[in-house]
């Protein structure tokens, strides 16, 4: 039993290969003698060095029967995403429950912004709410990248100690965010659809669906500092940017070997689509196995372009290869919650519905009127596609004129 | 080269419900299957070995004693061996804690050059066990791949699926990757892989055998508590319209007006 958190290094163990030197951020480990040595008034105790070591040298003992003390760790952090310079919308979003989470603690809501030239987009984050923004700015950090942009995010965290770290559950968040999390030792909850706070304990209270969202779970990170989440896009609602915000931008530095990666992007290829991509879309047009053939599928791209939509489709539609799999909507495909998800021709099996019914309102176009997809309907028109689909098209185009 | 595959058994349906009075889910009678995003992990595995003509591909899941069915599946695909680890201890591990204890498994299986993964479970839907044991064992990763263009034992060149398109990245060995459906068609078992899954001896390591430090496994070692499980409000029930085709979708379009407008 330890009254505080100690470090040990285990001198039988310890062989001196001086890795955790390296590795520690704060440049509290020194080799004396072939063995490391510790400098407590540098050492944070942020575990960095424990992992790495191979021979299991290094031992922190969390002192026990007390609570930890976590009162170095305060404000929300949002990890902004950006994409060829434009901050993406699901940082928005996050910005806007992050904003309420932050009152709720009375704490500051900060962005943290990584990329190249990005100094003009703070105003925008700060217009919409955020107190500081942390802004990373290097032509290294342009394009996202594994390696360069989690040991960023690592390092800051470490530095400056959040108690909460938000960010999207995008292909860019759900691959960053898991490192920085093991390397932090935080609790990490993922895509999240509902985020409060404890009114007594002040914990995060994390929302998130499982098993294709049949059930729902709370989820706390009750004794491990930050607490992480990745949130669903298109369920928060977006901060508007208010005009009168104040906020400081804080530039960061950090050893140029910070940058490096192991891994290189070689390219980016953008699938050349008439249609905005899925994950964005307000409106997306599906359809299912009851389109008959990949030609077909112009009356639903029709639509979804009236509408400045998204084309759906479900899997036994990409399986028959009238549409490419990255339109796939299901629980093998993607999982999409906009605002209005219009099903043509879509039975509705439950992997189906897993990846689509958290949408506003569902509009289900089939033929059978005992297709399970109306049972999550909104509206409903038991009818032939061919029929409604065009006609639909042509209403909503004298509607938007 | 050695390619390790890391799988997780799940229960075949996602349709599971609660039992209101224990609170907890109810799983009898729900068949278990091998994580489907495993199923692509497995297949492009052994895909890779048989293009070589050499090496071999060890299959690992964590679980209770039944995942080693899961285990047989894959042997029967293809797979040449096969590891369960398996322990009271290891009960209650969230994502961090799991990725740890199979990080302790795969540095004493040694010797690897590729270690695959499903891009997520599809019972927790979490895709962050992958990076986490990448960050544990601090090697790269390339998450959702969806094609290995080329591959040699220095490097591999992928393609990665994004919002928009996908990226194509040059990753060096060893390395995590984490695969979705378009990778490939996942394989039926054989005659000749069934009766080997059947002979297979299947070691059960713990966490002892795995040196793991007991504070970092299982519910001590996982910095998430679940406090609260519940089924979502059922959605509303919908509205039929009827009339011909053409009455409908007008009114239809009506009816949206708001939503597409605003």
């Amino acid at each position: 039993m330890t009254d505080r958190d100690v470090i040990i290094v285990l001198d039988d163990k310890c062989v001196g290969c001086a890795l955790c030197v390296k590795v520690c951020p704060f440049g509290a480990i020194t080799m004396v003698e072939r063995k490391a040595v510790v400098d407590l008034t540098k050492c944070t105790l942020c575990g960095a060095c424990v992992d790495p070591c191979k021979f299991n040298a290094i031992v922190i003992r969390k002192k026990e029967g007390v609570k930890r003390d976590f009162s170095a760790y305060k404000d929300v952090w949002v990890f902004c995403e950006q994409k060829k310079g434009e901050v993406q919308s699901v940082s928005f979003e996050l910005l806007g429950k992050g904003r309420e989470l932050a009152d709720k603690l009375g704490v500051d809501l900060c962005a943290v912004l990584l990329g190249d030239k990005m100094e003009e987009k703070c105003r925008e984050l700060i217009s919409r709410g955020a107190n500081k923004v942390y802004l990373m700015d290097s032509p290294k950090l342009r394009n996202y990248q594994d390696d360069p942009y989690s040991k960023v995010l690592t390092a800051l965290v470490r530095k400056h100690k959040p108690e909460i770290v938000l960010c999207g559950a995008t292909t860019i968040g759900r691959s960053m965010i898991s490192r920085v999390a093991v390397s932090v030792e935080a609790g990490l909850t993922a895509d999240c659809t509902g985020l409060d706070i404890d009114p007594e304990e002040k914990l995060l209270l994390q929302t998130r669906p499982a098993f294709g969202g049949n059930i729902m779970a709370t989820i706390i990170t009750p004794n491990n500092r930050p607490q992480m989440a990745t949130v669903r896009h298109k369920v928060m609602k977006e901060a508007e940017p208010s005009g009168s915000g104040k906020g400081e931008i804080v530039k960061e530095e950090f050893p140029e070997e910070i940058y490096s990666s192991r891994s290189s992007l070689i390219d980016i290829v953008e699938e050349i689509e008439e249609t905005v991509n899925l994950a964005e879309a307000d409106i997306i047009v599906s359809g299912g196995r009851g389109v008959g053939c990949q030609e077909n599928f112009d009356i639903i791209k029709e639509l979804a372009l009236m509408l400045k939509g998204a084309v759906g489709a479900s899997r036994a539609a990409v399986d028959a290869g009238w549409m490419p799999y990255s339109h796939q909507v299901g629980q093998t495909g993607k999982t999409v919650c906009p605002k209005i998800y219009i099903a043509c021709g879509i039975s509705g099996q439950i992997q189906h519905l897993i990846g689509m019914k958290s949408s506003d309102i569902i509009v289900a176009i089939n033929k059978d009127p005992d297709a399970p997809i109306f049972s999550v309907a909104t509206y409903g028109v038991v009818a032939d596609l061919f029929k409604v689909v065009p006609s639909l098209t042509t209403h909503f185009k004298n509607i938007l004129n | 080269m050695k390619i390790l595959v890391l799988i997780k058994q799940v229960p075949e349906t996602t349709d599971v419900k609660i039992d209101p009075e224990t609170n907890t889910l109810i799983r009898a009678g729900v068949e278990s299957i091998i994580n489907p995003f495993d199923m692509y992990a497995i297949e492009e595995a052994i895909r890779i070995r048989e293009r070589s003509g050499e090496g071999e591909v060890v299959v690992i899941s964590m679980g209770p004693p039944q995942a080693m069915e899961a285990l047989k599946e894959a042997i029967s695909m293809g797979c040449d061996k096969a590891v369960l680890l398996s322990d009271r201890k290891f009960a209650g591990s969230d994502t961090w804690a799991t990725s740890y204890t199979l990080s302790r498994a795969i540095r004493k299986t040694g010797d690897y050059k590729l270690i695959f993964c499903g891009k997520q479970a599809s019972d927790g839907d979490t895709a962050q066990v992958g990076p986490g044991i990448s960050t544990h064992l601090d090697i790269p990763q390339v998450t959702y791949v969806k094609k290995i263009e080329e591959i040699n034992a220095e490097k591999a060149r992928v393609e990665r699926m994004t919002e928009e398109g996908f990226e194509i990245i040059e990753v060096p060995l060893p390395a995590v990757l984490t695969v979705v459906k378009e990778i490939n068609e996942p394989r039926l078992p054989s005659l000749k892989g069934k009766m080997r899954a059947k002979k297979a001896e299947i070691p059960v390591w713990t966490a002892e055998d795995l040196s793991c430090d007991e504070e970092k496994i299982g519910l001590d070692g996982s910095p998430t508590r679940v406090i609260k499980v519940f089924t979502p409000p059922p959605r509303e029930g919908g509205r039929i319209l009827a009339g011909e085709p053409d009455e409908a979708s007008k009114e239809l379009a009506e009816l949206l007006r708001d939503a597409v407008i605003g």
